[in-house]
């Protein structure tokens, strides 16, 4: 049922497109039509595929990077006192930090290639990984911790086996913020400064008015982030499958 | 292993620790200046149970949790054991709710105490943990997650936990407050049996449960709170609560629970 909701959205959402197109007779340049992006898709099909790759690499090596990163400052703001005092203010004065003014800096420091796009992706993605997680972890129910004293329980092995456990879920919605906004970072290293990447394919396209492979490109970093979005957000339900709020209803 | 065979009954005690008391010498505590209870002396018999009657906010918990080491006491507060040693170490802790963790199955939850303190869970702790709960009627329920059992199935559970600990003192607070009429009946019934050899100190607000399972029971009352003179209370636990002396006895501590509300007021 969902996915014939999701397909008939998608069809409305072109015929409205369509129906924009032929109601205001924009021209082209400014919003092609429909079929225009298609055949663009279909003709360009393996130069979009190859900036895609690039993308796709720069948006997962993020967030593979900016999760593992998220998770360890987490933990040890959780295992060590003093880690906390020092890191908490930082990373909550950093977040006030528009990530996007530091990529011209990061271009200039990390050059035209890859590392940019991952740096500002796993910068984008760290923050809402290590803050979700760390708040998890610190949420602990009071029970559980009382509990595990009673049990004799050392302080290393509470955070293993019930703060951890239990911050899971928030992890998972971290992750799942993280992955929805990873794209967004890779895009805008991509629109600084680069040699590849859809982003950069968008703006060559504009350069040169080519507005249906812009289109393309476009329809093909929503489909990216959509894809990416449900696999993270089927794998992260699997993973904290007991926690029965987050999932109601599932399959 | 004893408890190979145990599902063979005649009843195997399910609690075989040697029996501890324990005294309690002016204990005290504040929250925020104003003196929660303070002066507070009273003994728990070994192997005996009692039951902790007073109205909420009176201090209960806060004494209960005192005595687990979960807050510190007011300097001069003493607790000292029958035995001599220290107390650290020899509690296990019932709460109101389960606090089963959901992430893990009902087996492994019983086990826990034994994975927080590193010691192995295979062998015969494993097999003792897979006794208990077929014990408490959940033989059935082992891979369970907390998620798939009622509020009674998941105390149950809670309730083989704290016999896993094999801590010679149970405390125990409100532990089937939120249990619907029959479960708690059911509850209370299986407590007192698998409990039999415990020293236990049981928080209550219900003087009908303090009733059927207390050997003896204290009214905790006024502000600071006080506690009432010992109730020593005839016959084994669970107790058939309509019995005619223990209507009297009920009627007697809804006075008593009564003047001390009134007196806190």
């Amino acid at each position: 049922m969902a996915w014939l909701r999701g397909i008939a959205v998608v069809i409305g959402l072109i015929a409205l497109w369509q129906a924009v197109v032929s109601v205001t007779g924009v021209p082209e340049f400014i919003l092609p039509p429909p079929l225009d992006v298609a055949h663009a898709l279909v003709a360009d099909a393996s130069l979009l595929a190859g900036h895609a790759v690039i993308t796709i690499a720069e948006i997962l090596i993020g967030f593979a990077c900016g999760g593992l990163l998220g998770v360890a400052t987490a933990l040890a703001m959780a295992a060590w006192r003093p880690a906390r005092d020092w890191l908490l203010p930082v990373i909550v004065a950093s977040q006030a930090i528009p990530v996007f003014a530091l990529a011209p800096i990061l271009v200039l420091w990390l050059g035209f290639d890859l590392w940019p796009k991952i740096a500002m992706a796993t910068l984008i993605i760290y923050f809402p990984v290590a803050s979700a997680f760390f708040d998890g972890l610190r949420r602990t129910d009071p029970g559980y911790l009382d509990l595990a004293r009673t049990m004799g329980a050392g302080r290393g092995t509470v955070l293993r086996r019930i703060r951890l456990p239990s911050a899971l879920p928030a992890l998972a919605s971290g992750l799942r913020v993280g992955v929805a906004v990873a794209p967004i970072g890779a895009v805008v290293g991509e629109w600084i400064g680069a040699s590849a990447g859809l982003g950069h394919l968008m703006l060559h396209a504009k350069a040169r008015t080519d507005t249906p492979r812009m289109f393309a490109a476009l329809i093909l970093l929503a489909v990216i982030g959509v894809v990416l979005y449900l696999a993270a957000d089927r794998v992260l339900r699997r993973a904290v499958s007991w926690h029965a709020e987050s999932n109601p209803a599932d399959d | 292993m004893r408890v190979k065979n145990g599902a063979a009954a005649p009843p195997i005690p399910a609690f075989t620790v040697p029996p501890l008391g324990i005294r309690v010498h002016a204990a005290g505590f504040d929250f925020g200046g104003a003196p929660l209870f303070e002066a507070l002396d009273f003994e728990l018999a070994a192997g005996s149970w009692t039951c902790l009657l007073g109205p909420s906010g009176v201090g209960k918990t806060t004494l209960l949790r005192l005595i687990a080491g979960l807050v510190d006491p007011w300097p001069g507060s003493a607790i000292a054991c029958s035995d001599g040693g220290a107390l650290a170490g020899r509690i296990a802790y019932m709460a109101q709710q389960d606090l089963l963790l959901p992430w893990l199955s009902a087996l492994d939850n019983v086990l826990l105490g034994a994975r927080l303190r590193r010691q192995p869970v295979d062998g015969a702790a494993g097999e003792r943990a897979r006794w208990l709960l077929a014990r408490v009627g959940l033989a059935e329920k082992l891979a369970s997650l907390p998620a798939a059992l009622s509020g009674g199935q998941r105390q149950r559970v809670a309730l083989a936990r704290t016999l896993f600990e094999a801590r010679p003192l149970v405390l125990m607070d409100e532990p089937f407050a939120a249990l619907d009429a029959i479960t708690r009946h059911q509850l209370q019934a299986l407590a007192a049996e698998l409990l039999h050899g415990a020293t236990v100190l049981h928080v209550t607000h219900d003087p009908w449960e303090a009733l059927r399972l207390a050997d003896r029971l204290y009214v905790m009352a006024g502000a600071p709170a006080r506690l009432g003179d010992p109730v020593v209370l005839p016959g084994a636990p669970p107790r058939d609560v309509s019995g005619a002396g223990l209507a009297t006895r009920h009627a007697e501590l809804l006075s008593l629970l009564a003047d001390g509300r009134r007196e806190a007021a």
